[in-house]
């Protein structure tokens, strides 16, 4: 049986029948920021807070990748004649922060800025043993 | 200070595909700017150089000669040779040398950089799942532009086919090939809404640069070009960078807004003095945000401007008259020097088959790069 394997520990919350992404806020600038991090890119703080991100937000801008990333870094398992391409966004998570996604679709046709998007859990690759690595996307939010 | 620092030698190996190695490249410019300043590697009293990916530029002395200068390795990302100029400029200034060599090269592979999470300080699980690539920031930053600011994908386009006109007029582009709108909007999409022909490519070269004080330097050349400023500037809070898993919606101004504005104010001139401009054009898109950003247009004004020819050789503001990025390709080291040499080139109007038609007394470079930095610098006649 395969086994669902995170790509980062304290990324996202999981398993969860709702996963959120987990950043950090600062109180003393408003800065959130994501992944968690040490200090605060503004102020210096180092008294940050561990937040769970809201789950729904809109899409801030986007892109297609389309050609196969180099490996290292991509971790991804595909080949340049199995490779898809896969679509990247910001989506703005009210007025909180901005966060990078893979997005479930590649179609430009279904991408448009200020769309609203909700937070998946999806395989991206595998690890050694045959265990799906899984990441954080963002979906179109069906109407 | 406006007379200080001059220019009296520029040397480039050209830029494309080679075989020699990035430091022979090097030194080979070395030598061609020290016998275009008329000076010797003896005469040299201070250098500064680098590359991203071909080595320790002080290694050179064993090839130019092993004098004892002060040579020191500069390694800014695709500032290098920017910071490289900088650091020359700011030696002469503070009396420290009275002729200094600035020198970028590079030598890079084929395709997109491929880079390492830990060395630009973000996660391993960013790299693993697919998000760093600077092709994907530079898309999604154009994206949001042409949605906020109304340009078009012809206006995109025309970028790229007015770089390709003037690489094919400068027997130093790698890339000499004309290009059409049709060919560039049809070629294959990379990353949304950019082309492969809106791209430049990572590739080799070598420029170097003899400085020296403003009042010796008609000892040397007879047609010194002054660099009345260079200016160095890290990102601010709120600015859109490559490698960025998350942004503020508190947004800020790109690190080429503080560099350019602080370039303009030491040299006591503003953007509508500047005859001609080299800017950063890693891409299509690139170029058209840094006109804004450095000041020469307000943020949408750039669709007339290009669709109106005004950036071209002969228009009001030429713009990337040696082909940019997009026909020279990336050499990360050297990248920011060539906008230099250019620039020189035209202001002694030496540029030849490439020179710009109307008289040129004023210009403008900048670069940009990861993780966030811009450098730009003001010269003139």
């Amino acid at each position: 049986m395969t086994t669902q394997i995170p790509v980062a520990e304290e990324l996202f919350t999981w398993p969860s029948d709702s996963p959120q992404l987990i950043g950090t806020r600062f109180p003393e600038s408003g800065v959130t920021t994501f992944p968690q991090s040490k200090s605060c890119p503004k102020s210096g703080s180092e008294n940050g807070e561990r937040v769970l991100l809201p789950r729904q937000g809109t899409l801030w801008s986007w892109t297609v990748q389309g050609f196969l990333p180099k490996s290292p870094p991509y971790a991804g398992k595909e080949t340049a004649k199995t490779f898809k391409p896969y679509g990247v966004g910001y989506i703005q998570l009210g007025n909180e922060v901005i966060v990078e996604s893979r997005l479930t679709t590649a179609e430009a046709s279904e991408l448009k800025i200020g769309m609203d998007m909700e937070l998946v859990i999806i395989p991206f690759s595998t690890d050694d043993d045959g265990n799906d690595l899984i990441t954080y996307a963002f979906a179109p939010v069906k109407k | 200070m406006a007379e200080d620092v001059a220019i009296i030698g520029i040397g480039m190996h050209p830029f494309g595909r080679h075989d020699n190695t990035g430091m022979e490249m090097g030194a080979y410019a070395a030598r061609a700017a020290m016998k275009d300043a008329g000076c010797d590697w003896s005469d040299v009293n201070y250098a500064f150089g680098g590359s991203a990916s071909a080595g320790n530029a002080d290694s050179m002395v064993s090839t130019l000669g092993l004098t004892g200068l002060p040579f020191i390795n500069v390694a800014n990302g695709c500032a290098t040779g920017g910071s490289a100029l900088i650091s020359a400029y700011n030696a002469i200034n503070a009396g420290a040398a009275d002729v200094c060599m600035a020198i970028g090269f590079d030598k890079h592979e084929k395709g997109a950089f491929a880079p390492d999470p830990a060395s630009h300080g973000v996660g391993q699980w960013y790299g693993d799942t697919g998000l760093m690539l600077t092709t994907q920031f530079f898309g999604m930053k154009i994206q949001r532009y042409m949605h906020q600011f109304g340009i078009s994908e012809s206006t995109l386009a025309k970028v790229a086919v007015k770089n390709f006109h003037n690489g094919s007029l400068n027997e130093n582009a790698w890339r000499r090939k004309p290009l059409t709108e049709e060919e560039v909007l049809n070629s294959l999409m990379l990353s949304n809404p950019l082309t492969q022909y809106m791209f430049c490519s990572p590739g080799e070269g070598a420029v170097a640069l003899v400085l020296a004080r403003g009042d010796i330097a008609k000892k040397f050349q007879t047609k010194p070009v002054y660099l009345r400023s260079a200016v160095l500037r890290s990102r601010p809070f709120g600015s859109f960078e490559v490698f960025n898993s998350w942004l503020s919606p508190d947004r800020g101004n790109s690190p080429s807004v503080g560099a350019a504005a602080a370039a303009f104010k030491m040299a006591g001139m503003g953007p509508s003095d500047m005859d001609i401009v080299q800017v950063q054009d890693t891409e299509s898109g690139a170029e058209i945000m840094h006109m804004a950003e450095c000041g020469f247009c307000e943020d949408g004004e750039q669709e007339d401007l290009i669709q109106s020819g005004a950036t071209n050789l002969d228009g009001r503001l030429p713009i990337n008259t040696d082909g940019g990025c997009l026909a020279n390709g990336e050499p990360i080291g050297a990248s920011g020097l060539r906008q230099v040499y250019e620039s020189a080139l035209q202001l002694r109007g030496d540029a030849g088959t490439h020179q710009v038609p109307k008289p040129i007394k004023t210009a403008f470079t900048h670069v940009y790069g990861a993780p966030g930095i811009s450098a730009c610098t003001v010269l003139s006649n």
